[in-house]
């Protein structure tokens, strides 16, 4: 195994050698870093050419450049852009930005897609799996530059208009009622007679809901409230714990339930005095906390078999600790959309930021969100559509294996074969591609940022390369470049570990 | 004492039916014909062929070809670089009920360019640059992986050092550095570029095939009787992993037109005065408001001949890789629970003489003395094969 690692590591080294010599070779034979002083009619134009020639050492030919350029590399020093900016620091602007844009997306779509994966491949060849693989293989198809300016003139500027006055008219509510029953129905499966009654609980629900929502005109100021707060609480408190460890396993039941009320309990000093005044590592540190103290929860009730019932009781409680700080953010909601800078348009379409917006952690916290909705939304969907395939297509052949058949003959119930023994194995391949895209994540989505406006790592290489200026592109490379280099790697050893077939060395 | 003796023999007579069954189906036909069939059977693919093959047609004869000056005229009208009156400032004149199409079905554009021309020609660069592009990186990729898969060693160390190198270098730079070069981009020479770059995951693909096809006891029969590797390669191995390429080869096809819409759309790609989908929605996309159908056209045809390119791969994944069977449903299995009399036993009728391999995810992994796995990544749309195609990563 070292020595795979070893051999590896020097292969990789010298692979992202060429490679760059190469990408710095291309990079200068792309344009001239000269060509807008050239073509300007600045009165001291040959002083600035020489200037930037002296400044970009311009005066070497590239492959020699490439030299120089690679001894700053070694000091820790990417040079300086043409316009004489440190590329060190537009780097680090920009990997904060990508890192903010991409990872809440990756994320998202990676829990998105095992989920519909999973349940399609459980529900093969049925009217969910169909639908699933048709929307998989169309958001696999769509342009994502297309898409983006549909969901600024949809997502933003329509959903603006409708957030001025958010009533909900009643064709929207039937027609968004009747597929939410048919997706419930398609979910859960069963015979013909738990589906229709499958279909018209969830249909009547859903209209319930989406009619209360429009008749009290909640988006304009949304909240939880503590009775639904406490409805929604124990529900994850009991969905949490029938998929994790069943409900047969009573120490796991009693244990989120107690967790679950635990929340509940705190749910008003938290509202009112603890999550007032709230900075980022204190927002961090509860968040941590909410974990440790719910799984310690679990740990202690769980004897013998703790781990599972602490797993699922940490679960419950990320969850619930969530809620409240989602109705927190609803509190602010309100003020954040009626602010004099935002003027009733909350959902933002380029940018990172509200200009000159102020407010406390909360506003500040909604105004990143509104600004991430869109461009998320536009990555979630293309890379949503192959995690889905991937965890469907290796789920699927989990399911087929021998081993799976053993453990229904031994007579385990269908929830432990699903989590225990084929969810787990199905998990393997997939772990390599998450590894790959957590690598792809610093190089941040090029077309993305370019139509929303952020000034990410893609838009510092787009706009470094259509200015002609070396630095900054070959900046990115060699981040990006480094980076999946040691991801892939990452990717084989988690792989062989996981899984004993696999030899490497 | 008799039923004691007939009643696992009316089992086993009952399995061997079930198998004759599965192999009834394919008895008699060459390998060809069992894949067509199969091909046939996927219904989302044979759609798209027909859907696909109507988008060509509609796009090379309505506007007519203009290749290096060779000017072929088509049925349509208006050309995409005419510029005539505009009618009704431009509103589409197609509508479904009545079927009308008239003078402009998509459109004009602020100028009056007809936008169905515009379309069709934009259309036709694409899927150029779609087949130019897939069959470049299909021949490149299909031989270097070949090579390094069946000499292995140094060979295959090499070629797959340079595959690491050719993988971390971001397309959109070549096209910038040919933009730069040659000025203005034919759709041709886009494609070769594309092909040029995007063959890594091919060859990836094939090395692995070929890694585990080369210890087959066919190899070694052809190696006894005094085949050359030429021989090997071409005439045992190669027709053998036909079925990796096949596939892989449409997905790369479907990578390189969305490819090729977003070079175009970051401006990199093809240059005015031509013409390309991506560069439509690129130039219109501040129309959106005033002019969308100057929009939505392009998009529906990308979306719509990159759908069917990716449904045509899926079909003849099915096609050539039935490994994925249908696993019994749940309903299916109470029935049988209910159902009076023994259970057929499902019977694995795979050939007990396959090498050392595990299959993971769709691709078999060779594990005998492998020194290092190949891409364990099954051969889906939105895999690896698609990863150094797709910018957006």
């Amino acid at each position: 195994m070292a020595s795979f690692i070893i051999r590896r590591l020097i292969a990789s080294i010298f692979v992202l050698f060429a490679a760059t010599f190469l990408m710095y070779i291309l990079t200068s034979l792309s344009g001239d870093p000269l060509e807008d002083l050239r073509q300007g009619n600045a009165p001291n134009k040959a002083e600035l050419i020489e200037a930037r020639t002296e400044l970009l050492n311009l005066d070497v030919p590239p492959p020699l450049r490439y030299f120089l350029w690679l001894a700053g590399l070694f000091r820790g020093d990417f040079g300086v852009s043409i316009q004489n900016q440190s590329v060190n620091a537009l780097l680090g602007n920009a990997i904060t930005a990508t890192l903010t844009l991409v990872t809440t997306a990756t994320v998202v779509a990676i829990v998105l897609g095992l989920t519909v994966g999973i349940v399609s491949a459980l529900r093969q060849y049925t009217g969910f799996d169909y639908s699933v693989t048709l929307l998989a293989f169309l958001f696999f198809s769509l342009p994502i530059f297309w898409v983006a300016v549909l969901l600024k003139q949809y997502g933003a500027i329509q959903m603006n208009n409708w957030l001025a006055d958010p009533t909900i008219s009643i064709p929207v509510i039937i027609g968004v009622s009747l597929v939410a029953g048919l997706l419930w129905m398609s979910l859960l499966g069963g015979r013909w007679r738990r589906r229709l009654i499958v279909f018209g609980i969830a249909a009547v629900a859903t209209g319930a809901v989406l009619t209360y929502l429009s008749v009290t005109q909640w988006f304009s100021d949304p909240t939880i409230g503590i009775v639904i707060f406490a409805g929604l609480a124990l529900g994850i408190a009991f969905g949490v714990t029938a998929i994790s460890t069943g409900l047969r396993n009573r120490r796991a039941v009693y244990a989120s339930l107690i967790v679950a009320l635990l929340g509940v309990a705190l749910y008003f000093p938290m509202m009112n005095y603890i999550l007032n005044g709230m900075t980022l590592w204190f927002f961090l540190l509860l968040a941590v906390l909410s974990v440790v103290v719910s799984g310690a929860i679990g740990w202690f009730m769980g004897a013998p078999d703790r781990a599972p019932v602490a797993r699922t009781t940490a679960i419950v409680g990320f969850l619930v600790a969530a809620l409240i700080a989602l109705d927190k953010y609803m509190s602010y909601w309100q003020a954040y959309a009626n602010s004099s800078r935002v003027r009733g348009r909350p959902i933002a379409t380029v940018g990172a930021s509200t200009p000159g917006l102020g407010g406390n952690f909360w506003v500040q916290g909604i105004d990143l969100y509104t600004h991430l909705l869109l461009p998320t939304i536009a990555i979630i969907l293309i890379s949503f559509a192959s995690y889905t395939r991937y965890s469907r297509a290796s789920l699927l052949e989990v399911m087929n294996q021998d081993y799976i058949r053993t453990a229904r003959a031994k007579g385990l119930t269908q929830r432990t074969v699903i989590v225990r023994h084929a969810f787990r194995n199905a998990l393997i391949p997939i772990t390599t591609i998450i590894a790959f895209d957590v690598g792809a994540i610093v190089g941040g989505a090029v077309i993305t940022e370019t139509v929303f406006g952020w000034t990410g790592m893609g838009r510092l290489f787009i706009d470094g390369l259509s200015a002609h200026d070396p630095n900054p592109v070959m900046a990115f490379f060699v981040v990006t470049g480094t980076l999946a280099v040691v991801f892939n790697l990452i990717a084989d050893i988690v792989y062989a570990g996981l899984d004993p077939r696999i030899k490497v060395g | 004492m008799n039923t004691t003796v007939t009643q696992p023999d009316s089992r086993e007579n009952e399995a061997v039916a079930e198998i004759s069954i599965e192999q009834k189906e394919t008895e008699g036909l060459s390998q060809g014909q069992i894949v067509r069939r199969r091909f046939f059977r996927h219904r989302g693919a044979l759609i798209s062929m027909f859907v696909l093959a109507f988008i060509v047609i509609l796009a090379f004869t309505s506007v007519g070809v203009d290749l290096w000056g060779l000017r072929i005229p088509g049925w349509w009208q208006y050309s995409w670089d005419e510029i005539p009156p505009k009618v009704n400032n431009g509103v589409p004149t197609l509508s479904l009920i009545p079927p009308v199409i008239g003078d402009h079905p998509f459109g004009q554009d602020e100028v009056g360019r007809d936008i169905f021309a515009v379309v069709m020609r934009g259309a036709q660069q694409s899927i150029m640059v779609m087949v130019i592009a897939g069959v470049v990186a299909t021949v490149i990729g299909v031989v270097i992986g070949a090579v390094a898969g069946y000499y292995r060693k140094a060979t295959d160390s090499i070629l797959m050092r340079f595959t690491d190198i050719i993988i971390t270098i971001p397309l959109i730079v070549i096209g910038a550095v040919l933009g730069n070069t040659f000025g203005s981009l034919g759709a041709a020479v886009l494609g070769i570029v594309i092909g040029l770059f995007a063959w890594t995951t091919m060859a990836r693909l094939v090395r692995g095939e070929f890694l585990s096809l080369r210890e087959r006891e066919f190899v070694d029969a052809a190696r006894v009787s005094g085949a050359r590797d030429r021989r090997i390669i071409f005439r045992h191995i190669l027709p053998n992993s036909i079925g990796v390429i096949v596939v892989n080869a449409t997905l790369l096809m479907a990578g390189a037109i969305l490819l090729e819409s977003a070079l175009s759309f970051l401006g990199f790609g093809v240059q005015s005065p031509d013409t390309s989908l991506g560069k439509i929605i690129s130039e219109n996309q501040a129309a959106f408001s005033t002019r969308p159908w100057i929009f939505w056209w392009p998009g529906v045809f990308i979306i719509a001949i990159a759908l069917c390119v990716n449904f045509i791969g899926d079909g003849l994944r099915d096609a050539f890789d039935p490994r994925q069977k249908k696993m019994p449903s749940e309903r299916a299995m109470r029935r049988a629970g209910r159902a009076s009399g023994p259970v057929v036993p499902i019977l694995d009728t795979t050939d007990p003489k396959e090498p050392q391999s595990v299959t993971v995810a769709m691709e078999s992994v060779y594990t005998g003395d492998v020194v290092n796995y190949h891409d364990p990544r099954p051969e889906e749309p939105g895999d690896v094969q698609n990863e150094p195609l797709n910018p957006e990563r």
